[in-house]
This record gives structure tokens, C-alpha cells and sequence, in this order.
């Protein structure tokens, strides 16, 4: 058995980890919760906006504009129009002409802009193929508590991890908008009886879902100062995975899911002999399990059809 | 099928291999020759899209590179076409692209593979075909040492002799004792933690542990907080460049307090490029000598910069330069026929090459004995004789940490 220490430590990796496949997850659960659809290009979508992120960086620093305070929030909020625009002509394209078609097409039509995103930033990106140096933005060095190091860097990434959650609270909870992806999400016709326009409340969830990945993406880069065109596929994977523990269609649930499967597969590695082989065996386990004993996940509801 | 059909059904890689075409025809067809001479075809196939990619770039350009100068030269009995195919550094991708072009009787012979796993998973294929094979960067012994094929031919060396040769440097001139091994679970990862392992042993290194991870894996956190804890004087991984340099940035922003030691899988610009401070240091091993410093590597590298493509040669540019070569000169000598070819390859003895003489063994095994020790130093490989680290201008960052 590991120390105390050595466990807390990797705990805290995990709920890094968790973050931001906390932020990839609700993406998932917002377009399941409102249309039923799994959006297999949204892993793709994280990948683009951390390329739209380095891209903007990039451009401010040659403007002369680098400076953290600056660059970071329009990096942000470029990134997020980006892929929220991104996301919502993607919802256009592959989810809403197949609208009555069998769900197995809208998941081919999804999966395939994946492979179309992916290989488009390959071929058109400078050098695509390449991992690319993510610039660090954030103060670097760091603390111990209790035998457990971290970084300062790390705590801003948790910080800006947590304010979006709660910023999709808010928007979920507290806004006209809000409550319009709420009552599509419950049922769609009748939300449609009482008002509420059904295309712009779709185009909202895939704009919000997909800016989310957009904030993901950055973080990611920031955590890791690398990002990879190739970071979508394990990225929409672990994303879904964690939506789908958490209950698919809540957003808490995402939150909860992501986190979990960070922690699970960083302690998995700490405590299994052999444990790094096996990490993404065990997580994905855990899926599976969840999937066959408790498939409406952790913070799911029942879902009861009348006939 | 219709040509209209068949238009319908192009896949990403037929775009590859067609766009190539095109770009080699464009440069070629001006010559007059190339209308008189019979043409031949020759296959490439490596990695052209996935995380090893930029290897693979590298390596076709260096491929299309010999072709393109062969071409012009009005000596050569035939016009050289190229087939270029992506085998994403996976085993079924890469049995699909040696199926497609073994199943072309137009194509005479192929420069195969960087990649070890698709390297060995094609084997068979090659040599069921008859098709002769050279691969240009693969490293797993077993590629060229499980069999006798004729087919099978290799131009750069093996894994064995380079973790020999990095084992006894890290213990014996460095003065390491403790190291933590990191590998990727393919076929390549696992050989070379296998043959690094059991050189260490021998070289009275001990190994503190040992951790396989998913090829492409994000997130190493949780490998170096178990290995950090151990406190080893070394922690070495055994994979590519992508993974390579999540290790390495990933252990400074840890404060894992080692040396990082690579294999040849992390040789490349892309490495000192993308993990930037992080990379110095940082040392690799790589078969043969520095392109630079042979008598050809010189004219090569210019040649590579005159063409302007858009990606670096990479670490394994040279050895898929020279396969394109030997595989030329095999044609020239013997004609477009698979199995005199192969005969002819297997029987490669000493030609002057860029990456220096060339001898193949029985196994059609390139005998490369040397192994050139690399550290990365202000953002680029340089030979760890001519590094400043060498000199004691200054001092390896595992060298300063057992000081602290």
C-alpha cells in the first residue's frame, strides 16, 4: 500500500484530470439531455478549441498583446465562439437532417465530422502532424500541503474549471435560455405548445455544450503546455464515458462522472500492480458496470415512457 | 466500376497517394527522357497522419527526395513512379496498405514502415507476395530476426545494439545507478524496456521500476508521482516523440527530480520543438552516424532544404533516403522483377551511402555497429562528443539533482 501521501497526491492528479473531462462531459449531457443524441464529434470539437486557443495566442503575442490578463480571457472567449459556432453548424449538418432517420445514422453522420475536424487541422494547420507547444500563461511554481505538491498553475486551471460549471448552472438554472434547453429537455412538444422556439434552444445547447469543450481545450493546453490534434479521440471517449456514469442528460451527473474517472484512473495506477497498464482498464470497467447495473448513471433519473 | 464511381469511393489515403503523384509528375515530367524510359513503381508506406506522423513526413519526402534525383539522372534505365501509403503506425491499417501494394503487380518493391508494430505485422505479407520489402525505421529485432524472408530487408539498425550502447553510457561514462523505467505497451516500447532492462542489469544499474502506458496516453501524472516517490536518479522512457514530450514537460511541472533519458523514438525536431526548455538535457540514441557528418549527409540535407517540403527529414529521413536508393539501384541492376530483386537486396554489401557502407547479414539485417549518443542542447540534437555537456561547459540536469 502506497503512502498516505503518495495517495493524496495522486487524488489530486485525478481531480485535475477530472476537471476537465468534467467540462467535456456536460457537453455530451446537454446534447443528450435536449435532442437524445450522442455527439461523437465533440471530442473533436475539444481538440478545436485548443487549436483555436493556440491560434489566437499565437496571433496576440505577435500583436504584442501576450500578457496573461489580456490574452487569457479573449483566448477564451474567441475559442468559445469558435467552437460554439462550430457546434451548432454541426448540429445543422449532422443531427437535425437526420432528425427522423435511426439514431445509428446521426452517430455515423457525428463520428464522421470527428474524422472531418481532425484531419482538416492536420493537413491545414502549420505543420499539424506535430504535437504543438502550448504557451504558459500561467504563475508557475508551487506549495506542498501534507506531503502533497501543488502548483499554482494548477489551482487557476481548477479555478477557471469550476466558475464555468457554475457559470452552466447559472445559464441552466437562472435564464429565460435556461430554462427553455430545461423544458425541451423534459419534453419537447410541449415546450414547443408554450412557446418556446425549438431550433434556437437547440442551437443555444450545441453553442454552450461546444463552448464548454472550447474552455476544456485551453485547459488542457495550459495544464499540459502541449496540445496534439489527435487529444479529441481519448478526449470524446473518456468525455462520454464520464457522462455516461454520471447519469446521461444531467448536468451534475457530468460533473461528478468526470471527476470520478480522473480519480479512478489515476489511483488505479497508484494501487494495482502493474496499475498504469491497467488504468484505462479499470475506468472503462467501471463504465461497464455502470452501464449494466445502474445505467441510468450516478445523478440519472428514471425514465418512465407511458403508453 | 465507372470512373465517376470510383471517384466517389476515393479514400483519405488514395487523396495522399494521388496528390503525391501528381506533385512528383510535376516536377518530372519536363525531363525527355520520360517519356522513352519503361516505367517502374516503387511503394512508401509509413506513418502520414496519427501522433507519429511528422516521422513519417520526414520519410516519404526523403523516399520521394531519391526518387525525384534518380529520375533526373539520364542514366538510370527506367522512370520511377511512386505509390505513397499511410499505415497510421497501426498493424491493421499497415496489412491493408502491404496488401494494396503487393497485390499491384506494377510495383516492384516497397520502403516500408517507421513504425515497429506495423513493421512486423506486415512481415509476412510482404514475403507471401514476394514483394521486397525495406524497412526504413523500425527498430523491433524481431522484424528482421524471426525469419529468413527474402523479401525482408532492414537499413537502419535494431534496438539491441542502441540500448547496449545506452545502458552502459548512463551507468558507466554518466554515472547513473537507480533509474524508473517508462514505456509504451506496443511491441516497441515493450522490446526496448525489455533489451534496455537487461543491458542495465549487466552495466550494474538497478531498475527501481518499471510502468507500461497506452501509446498516445495525455496524462502521465499518475506515473510519475509512483515513480518520483522512489526518488531514482534516472527516469527513462522507452517510446515516441509525442508521448516523449508529455513525460518530459510533465516531470518538470511534477518537479521530478532525474535525468530523462530517450530512445531513438524521440529523436526528432518535433521533441526539442514542442517540450522547448523542458527538452534540454534530455539525452537519445540513435543507429549510425549524424546525417551531417558523412561524406553524403551534407548534399542530402541540402537537397531535403532545395526541395522545400514542408516537414523536416526527421531522424529517419536519411534511412528512408537510402532505402529508396538501394532499392533503385536493385532494379537498375536486375530489371522489374520482385524476386531478383529481393535476391539483390538481401545480398546489399558495402555500398557508400549517406548513412556510411551498408552490409545486410543473413537476416537481411543492416550490421550497424555504430550508435551515435545525442543530448538535446538550446533546442537541438547535437553529438554528445561535440555537446558542451561533453565538455563540462555544462552539467547534466541529473547530474545537478544528485548534487542537490
Amino acid at each position: 500500500m502506497p503512502p498516505l501521501e503518495l495517495l493524496l497526491q495522486q487524488a489530486w492528479n485525478g481531480v485535475m484530470l477530472g476537471v476537465m473531462y468534467a467540462l467535456v462531459a456536460v457537453g455530451f449531457t446537454l446534447f443528450f439531455g435536449v435532442l437524445d443524441v450522442i455527439h461523437f464529434s465533440h471530442g473533436d470539437i475539444f481538440m478545436l478549441g485548443a487549436f483555436a486557443g493556440l491560434t489566437v495566442l499565437v496571433g496576440l503575442k505577435a500583436a504584442g498583446l501576450g500578457g496573461p490578463l489580456l490574452a487569457l480571457p479573449l483566448t477564451f472567449a474567441a475559442s468559445i465562439l469558435v467552437t460554439g459556432l462550430v457546434g451548432v453548424a454541426a448540429e445543422r449538418v449532422c443531427v437535425k437532417p437526420l432528425a427522423r432517420a435511426s439514431p445509428l445514422m446521426t452517430l455515423l453522420a457525428t463520428l464522421s465530422l470527428g474524422l472531418v475536424i481532425r484531419e482538416s487541422v492536420l493537413i491545414f494547420y502549420p505543420r499539424g502532424a506535430d504535437p504543438k507547444p502550448f504557451p504558459q500563461l500561467l504563475p508557475q511554481g508551487g506549495f506542498e500541503v501534507g506531503g502533497v505538491a501543488i502548483r499554482y498553475e494548477s489551482l487557476v486551471i481548477l479555478g477557471i474549471g469550476l466558475a464555468a460549471m457554475v457559470a452552466v448552472d447559472r445559464v441552466i438554472n437562472r435564464t429565460k435560455m435556461g430554462a427553455a434547453i430545461r423544458a425541451v429537455a423534459q419534453e419537447p412538444e410541449a415546450a414547443q405548445m408554450m412557446g418556446v422556439n425549438l431550433d434556437r434552444t437547440v442551437d443555444a445547447t450545441f453553442f454552450l455544450g461546444s463552448g464548454l469543450a472550447a474552455v476544456a481545450g485551453i485547459l488542457s493546453g495550459l495544464y499540459y503546455s502541449e496540445i496534439h490534434f489527435i487529444m479529441g479521440i481519448t478526449g470524446g471517449v473518456i468525455g462520454f464515458s464520464a457522462a455516461a456514469i454520471g447519469g446521461l442528460g444531467n448536468v451534475y451527473g457530468a460533473i461528478v462522472g468526470g471527476l470520478l474517472f480522473g480519480v479512478l484512473q489515476t489511483t488505479a495506477a497508484a494501487l494495482i500492480p502493474r496499475g498504469s497498464e491497467f488504468r484505462d482498464v479499470v475506468a472503462f470497467a467501471v463504465v461497464m458496470l455502470f452501464l449494466v447495473f445502474k445505467p441510468s448513471g450516478i445523478l440519472g433519473e428514471k425514465s418512465v415512457e407511458r403508453v | 466500376m465507372s470512373s465517376a464511381e470510383h471517384r466517389t469511393d476515393l479514400t483519405r489515403r488514395e487523396l495522399l497517394q494521388g496528390t503525391s503523384a501528381l506533385g512528383l509528375g510535376a516536377v518530372l515530367v519536363p525531363t525527355a527522357a520520360w517519356a522513352q524510359k519503361p516505367t517502374v513503381k516503387l511503394a512508401f508506406i509509413g506513418p502520414l497522419t496519427g501522433g507519429t506522423a511528422s516521422n513519417g513526413l520526414g520519410g516519404r519526402n526523403s523516399f520521394l527526395l531519391a526518387v525525384q534525383e534518380r529520375n533526373a539522372d539520364p542514366k538510370t534505365r527506367y522512370t520511377y513512379e511512386t505509390e505513397v501509403l499511410d499505415d497510421e503506425c497501426k498493424p491493421t491499417v499497415a496489412v491493408q496498405a502491404a496488401l494494396k501494394a503487393t497485390s499491384d503487380p506494377a510495383i516492384v518493391a516497397g520502403v516500408t514502415h517507421y513504425c515497429s508494430v506495423t513493421a512486423i505485422a506486415t512481415v509476412d505479407t510482404y514475403h507471401k507476395a514476394g514483394m521486397p520489402a525495406m524497412v526504413w525505421g523500425a527498430v523491433l529485432p524481431e522484424i528482421t530476426y524471426s525469419h529468413k524472408y527474402v523479401e525482408v530487408t532492414r537499413v537502419n539498425g535494431t534496438m539491441i545494439n542502441q540500448n547496449n550502447v545506452a545502458a552502459d553510457f548512463a551507468v558507466k561514462t554518466l554515472g547513473f545507478k537507480t533509474f524508473a523505467l517508462v514505456h509504451d505497451t506496443t511491441d516497441y516500447g515493450r522490446a526496448h524496456a525489455k533489451w534496455f532492462g537487461e543491458f542495465l542489469e549487466k552495466a550494474g544499474g538497478k531498475i527501481l521500476s518499471t510502468q507500461g502506458t497506452a501509446k498516445d496516453q495525455k496524462d502521465y501524472t499518475a506515473e510519475l508521482t509512483r515513480a518520483k516517490a522512489d526518488k531514482p536518479e534516472v527516469i527513462w522512457y522507452g517510446g515516441l516523440t509525442p508521448d516523449g514530450v508529455r513525460v518530459k514537460v510533465q516531470m518538470d511541472k511534477l518537479g521530478v527530480r532525474a535525468q530523462f533519458q530517450g530512445t531513438s523514438g524521440i529523436k526528432s525536431d518535433t521533441f526539442n520543438e514542442t517540450a522547448g526548455p523542458s527538452s534540454e538535457g534530455t539525452l537519445a540514441f540513435v543507429e549510425g552516424a549524424p546525417t551531417e557528418k558523412l561524406p553524403g549527409g551534407r548534399r542530402f540535407l541540402e537537397a531535403y532544404a532545395k526541395a522545400a517540403f514542408k516537414e523536416p527529414s526527421e531522424a529517419y529521413g536519411p534511412f528512408a533516403y537510402v532505402a529508396a536508393n538501394l532499392v533503385i539501384d536493385a532494379i537498375e541492376a536486375m530489371g522489374p522483377d520482385r524476386a531478383k530483386v529481393a535476391e539483390r537486396l538481401k545480398r546489399t554489401r558495402n555500398p557508400n551511402t549517406i548513412i556510411g557502407p551498408v552490409e545486410f547479414d543473413e537476416y537481411g539485417q543492416n550490421t550497424v555497429s555504430l550508435i551515435s549518443k545525442y543530448v538535446s542542447q538550446d533546442g537541438k540534437w547535437v553529438l554528445w562528443e561535440d555537446s558542451e555537456y561533453a565538455s563540462g561547459k555544462r552539467t547534466l540536469p541529473g547530474h545537478k539533482f544528485k548534487k542537490m
